[in-house]
């Protein structure tokens, strides 16, 4: 559905995208990760035709892109990192006037506006005003708004970045409602675990490379050990402590992360510890990441 | 071609909610102006041009006010929908490309101009300045003169980094030509040179066809002044296209 060969993308000489390549499978879900500034919403501005590419092939739909952009962009829903509903308009009105400029008429979406409304939970409120509806409830209603033309392909760029966890949870439900519909979707984040549980495949970049790619569990295998303690206070002897007993040990503030594939081990000595506060938990997504790009802040 | 009206549509229907206040600026503004330059300064004027001041004024102020009209929806509405809005970064996420915004905006504001043409003349025949139907006509003009201001705006709104920059050309640019373009007084009464200089400006043009227009007298020149209007549309659309491609697809 994607694929993407040597893509770059410079901004005068500095290098946003510097030779990625990927592909998407139709009816998969991938994701992009990676921190502030690794090229993620450059690779999905070219993806969308909304921005030259530098260097590199990129096909959608097996069209070149960015010459076929019109027709790629009649097929793709998009859900903007940033909400750019129309304030001067209501829910409803939103979805109208956005069908309009796939060419779709208002008789013939009268009959699906209120399923999209339904699915975005905003069921009798399509005569509200955008202002009026919480951050949330603009999400959906951007989700909705990019289903209008009954897309093959949906790209998501941080669709849950600064919801609260309800709205989060409701909006990872009807994304997999979307993938079992078999959708294509591609989506950026900064949430590991909305990748871990959204994601067929993920490719991790760093300034503007694809640092690692695979399917989130498979990755997380190959990359970090499977149990992690986390130990809060007396982090000096907790850590020489998981050192000894064959950990891997991090330290990031006050706190000691102790990476093993031998968690027996590692617990029996952390309870030697005194007044250490000791979680263990398995490895995630967000261990890998942070082991591929480090912990320094990327402003 | 459907994208260009997609854009064209929203716009209108945004615009119909905000028909009173419209109408009321629309209508009120020339009234005022007329009452006040027409009967007031007209009083000491008299007859100019075979025509009442009023009259002069009149059918002069019905081009200026298309430069206005077209040029604040241009300007401050076009920005507003490019930069805080986010409205442009919406539709290029939909087949719409930026020619088809562009130019759907261009369309906007000239029929937006000629429906504030046709309320200012409606609000000059109430003073009996329109001599017959013949000045219906005047309002393509109107709507050719807003494409061709509506794109002269569009260049610098492509390229404004916030709003205050538009004083540099509402200052340098349309008020002079408010001044020096032949609304109030002929142009041939300035010295040669400004003369001169006002003859390459476009609203100079607009007046020409447009005062004959709505007083009933007969067209000089026509084809002259219609091809330096397309003339100025062709080279600013051209330039605002390319601008807009640079800002909007990087």
């Amino acid at each position: 559905m994607i694929s993407a060969s040597g893509l770059r993308k410079s901004y005068n000489g500095r290098e946003a995208v510097c030779g990625v390549d990927f592909s998407v499978a139709a009816g998969a879900c991938a994701g992009l990760l990676g921190p502030n500034g690794a090229g993620k919403t450059t690779v999905i501005r070219m993806i969308l035709g909304q921005s030259p590419l530098s260097g590199g092939e990129l096909a959608v739909f097996g069209m070149a892109m960015p010459a076929a952009a019109v027709k790629v962009r009649a097929r793709t829903g998009v859900v903007p990192q940033l909400d750019n509903l129309d304030p001067d308009f209501t829910a409803a009105e939103n979805l109208e006037t956005y069908a309009r400029y796939f060419g779709i008429k208002a008789a013939e979406f009268a009959g699906r506006k209120e399923a999209l409304l339904d699915f975005a939970a905003l069921g009798g409120r399509g005569d509200a005003r955008i202002e009026t509806l919480s951050g949330g409830m603009r999400r959906r209603l951007s989700i909705a708004r990019a289903l209008v033309n009954d897309p093959q392909l949906i790209v998501l760029d941080e669709p849950t970045t600064g919801l609260d966890p309800q709205a989060r949870h409701l909006i990872w439900a009807r994304l997999r409602q979307l993938r079992q519909q078999g959708k294509t979707m591609l989506l950026t984040t900064h949430y590991m675990e909305e990748a871990e549980r959204l994601c067929d495949e993920v490719f991790i970049m760093d300034t503007g490379r694809i640092i690692a790619r695979g399917a989130p569990k498979e990755l997380i295998r190959r990359t970090v050990e499977p149990h992690v303690f986390e130990v809060e206070a007396a982090a000096g002897a907790a850590a020489a402590a998981a050192e000894t007993a064959g950990a891997r040990v991090e330290t990031v503030g006050d706190v000691v992360l102790a990476y093993s594939a031998a968690p027996e081990t590692v617990a029996a000595a952390l309870k030697t510890v005194a007044g250490a506060d000791v979680l263990h938990r398995p490895a995630s997504l967000e261990d890998v990441f942070l082991r591929l790009t480090g912990r320094g802040l990327r402003d | 071609m459907f994208a260009m009206f997609a854009v064209w549509r929203r716009n209108f229907l945004v615009w119909r909610r905000l028909l009173g206040p419209s109408l009321v600026l629309n209508i009120g503004e020339p009234f005022l102006i007329l009452v006040g330059l027409g009967f007031g300064v007209g009083y000491f004027i008299g007859e100019i041009g075979g025509m009442r001041y009023l009259d002069f004024v009149a059918s002069g102020i019905i081009a200026s006010s298309a430069m206005f009209t077209a040029s604040y929806e241009a300007l401050w509405s076009v920005y507003t929908r490019m930069v805080p809005q986010r409205t442009y970064e919406a539709l290029l996420a939909t087949p719409l490309g930026v020619a088809d915004i562009m130019l759907g905006e261009v369309l906007w504001c000239a029929t937006k101009c000629t429906f504030t043409g046709a309320c200012i003349l409606l609000v000059v025949a109430l003073f009996g300045s329109v001599h017959g139907p013949g000045a219906l006509l005047a309002l393509p003009v109107v709507f050719v003169s807003g494409v061709c201001f509506a794109s002269m705006a569009m260049v610098v709104t492509t390229r404004a980094r916030s709003y205050d920059f538009f004083s540099y050309y509402l200052t340098l640019f349309i008020t002079p030509m408010f001044v020096f373009c032949g609304v109030f007084y002929p142009v041939e009464v300035l010295p040669p040179a400004a003369e001169a200089v006002a003859q390459w400006l476009p609203l100079t043009h607009a007046v020409a066809l447009l005062r004959p227009l709505v007083v009933g007298q007969p067209l000089d020149q026509p084809l002259l002044h219609f091809a330096v209007l397309l003339a100025y549309t062709a080279a600013s659309l051209w330039v605002a296209l390319k601008f807009a491609r640079r800002r909007l697809l990087v």
